[in-house]
């Protein structure tokens, strides 16, 4: 389903001769999760099929303010929207994922450059500092006030894409305030690009990334062509603190703002939220005393045992 | 008006989550196609045949199909959506993965986790970890949703079964591999299909200490679950998670064992039937949603809980 988004704005950047070429053997043993031991066999050697070897591969982030992930959300009065004033405003918690696991690939010598980029309001900044203090090299926000859906999101990026030319992008799965789950699955699909989604590890090779996937049975490992859209699950790692010297360091970053409208990406209305509501709240429960009241009520009082 | 029905198996058997995909398609109106892709998987697509309320099975069997991946499925369903009003999965892993890159291809936004139906065109969904609820309108002329199992029963089985059409493969996009798979094996009912769900979380403090909880899971073929806290101390595999980021159940009964319950995790299981929480803490938010709280240590109620069910499953 091409449109006249299709071919995008920017100049293309680097051409893809200009990129080192990446010996198949040269791969990253990546991060297992939390630094705790991969699943392999206690007592096994460490998971690491290839020497380590510096590659250049650039890396793209999308990252996204969001009502921080510790605030109880409610609706707002009038039930068309949810209540923002005064509220904690933070990186979505997938987003740091997704930021984290680039810096690694840099700090592992697999990335040479780590770009963050956001859509929104100028407050965004905020987010993007996130990123650049965490170790992201420079950061873009494309500047808009309207209410973009994953796919206006996804047309917006691809537009980015287009003028950076990044061979990975690195994005979280979802974020936590639409809980929508859409963007980089979209992403990978307007691009033409392999996605691996709700990722647990990345392990890139020479022209393909190992994916393997928090699936509902378990794990699932694919190998992408490169480029490649990743989407981070929460196993993926444990995003680091930010210490104080490097959140200096990142107001010296570059930063870049967009205005949307300068991307040549239209976006029409797909959807409305004619309401928003609060959710059907439980009726009061009751504590018990003992397991012997407890199973008692569980036979005779609900009858589920 | 069609609906177009992606089902979800594993080549051998349909996931339930399939059939109730079936049951949101029925309240959307209009022939109902089921597309039916994987490898070696007649049986499956026989199966569907036999779900009450499918007008008719695409079956598109293929060696690329065989794993659900979204690159080689994306392209085949959308050259199957011309006429189609609808576009419907499970909200699972698989739905999710591969929906919104169906939706992008045919230029249209995509709907997850639809808990109800409201019109063709109105549904309902959760956002914030399921503290708000949205009423969305889509004005595409594809609805292409991802709907919660939870949220809608199982469709029955037909008296007649449906036809079952054999479609061409599209040839491989080759820009995804399958490598390997890692499937959790085990004897107990899946998560979400489960009548009965036993949880773990940080409380327990070991992922050893899951074997209380199992005993008392074993005497209620309960399955097992865990709190994103449990998960992210790796006392168990991200698979067991509940919660916003996990799987969403709404079993008859969860028991919540030293979970504190967070939003997150509530955002999982809150739908279910009758909830208990045994907690130490006394201010524990999951007593806020609990039907019946039990303020006590688990290492002492986990043991007394299993042996009394034992005592119970003994009687005649």
């Amino acid at each position: 389903m091409s449109s006249p988004l299709d071919r995008q704005v920017g100049t293309p950047a680097t051409s893809v001769e200009d990129l080192p070429i990446w010996p198949a053997a040269w791969t990253i043993a990546a991060f297992s999760t939390h630094g705790r031991p991969d699943r392999a066999t206690p007592g096994a050697p460490p998971r690491r099929r290839h020497k380590q070897k510096p590659v250049h591969m650039k890396i793209l982030v999308p990252v996204k303010r969001v009502i921080d992930y510790n605030v109880r959300v409610r609706v707002n009065s009038t039930g068309t929207g949810v209540q923002t004033d005064g509220v904690k405003m933070s990186m979505n918690p997938f987003c740091e994922i997704a930021v984290e696991a680039a810096v690694r690939l840099q700090e592992a010598g697999v990335a040479s450059e780590v770009v963050a980029v956001t859509i929104g309001q100028a407050a965004a900044v905020d987010t993007l500092r996130t990123a650049l203090a965490m170790g992201a090299d420079r950061a873009i926000l494309v500047e808009t006030a309207a209410e973009l859906t994953s796919l206006d999101i996804a047309k917006t990026l691809r537009a980015v894409i287009a003028s950076e030319q990044p061979q990975l992008v690195i994005m979280g799965k979802q974020a936590v305030d639409g809980d929508n789950n859409q963007t980089g699955q979209m992403l990978a699909a307007l691009l033409g690009w392999a996605q691996g989604t709700f990722a647990s590890r990345i392990e890139p090779a020479a022209d393909s990334v190992h994916v393997t996937r928090e699936i509902d049975g378990g794990l699932q490992t694919l190998a992408l062509k490169l480029p490649a859209v990743v989407t981070t699950d929460l196993r993926l790692n444990e995003p680091r603190y930010i210490k104080l010297p490097n959140v200096m360091k990142a107001k010296k970053k570059p930063l870049e703002t967009l205005p949307l409208e300068t991307l040549g990406v239209t976006v029409r209305s797909h959807q409305s939220v004619l309401a928003m509501m609060e959710p059907p709240a439980r009726g009061r429960g009751v504590m018990v005393e003992s397991v012997g009241e407890l199973v008692e009520r569980l036979r005779n009082e609900a009858k589920v045992i | 008006m069609s609906v177009l029905v992606i089902a979800e198996h594993d080549n051998h058997a349909l996931r339930p989550a399939t059939r109730q995909a079936i049951t949101a398609a029925i309240a959307l109106g209009g022939e109902i196609v089921v597309l039916v892709a994987g490898s070696e998987c007649g049986g499956v697509a026989s199966a569907v045949a036999g779900v009450a309320g499918v007008s008719r099975v695409l079956l598109a069997d293929a060696a690329h199909y065989a794993h659900g991946i979204a690159e080689e499925l994306a392209p085949l369903v959308v050259a199957h959506a011309a006429g189609v009003s609808h576009i419907v999965a499970p909200a699972s892993t698989f739905g999710k993965n591969l929906l919104p890159r169906v939706a992008a291809l045919l230029d249209v936004a995509a709907l997850s986790d639809v808990i109800a139906i409201e019109s063709p065109d109105t549904f309902v969904r959760p956002i914030y970890a399921g503290n708000a609820l949205a009423r969305v309108q889509s004005h595409d002329p594809i609805k292409v949703l991802t709907v919660r199992g939870t949220a809608f029963d199982a469709a029955g089985d037909a008296v007649t079964a449906a036809p079952v059409v054999s479609l061409d493969p599209l040839p491989p996009t080759g820009l995804a591999a399958f490598v390997s798979e890692e499937l959790t094996v085990s004897a107990r009912p899946e998560l979400t299909a489960a009548r009965v769900v036993v949880a773990g979380g940080r409380g327990l403090g070991s992922g050893g200490n899951f074997a209380l909880l199992e005993r008392v899971a074993d005497q209620l073929g309960a399955a097992v679950g865990a709190s994103r806290a449990a998960v992210d101390a790796g006392f168990v595999p991200n698979d067991y998670q509940v919660g916003q980021t996990g799987k969403v159940v709404a079993p008859e009964l969860y028991i919540a064992v030293g979970i504190s319950g967070a939003i997150q995790h509530l955002a999982g299981m809150k739908d279910s039937k009758t909830i208990v929480a045994i907690n130490n803490d006394a201010e524990a938010p999951i007593f806020g949603v609990a039907d019946y709280g039990l303020k006590q240590d688990l290492f002492t109620a986990l043991p007394e809980l299993a042996h009394a069910l034992e005592q119970l499953g003994a009687k005649p």
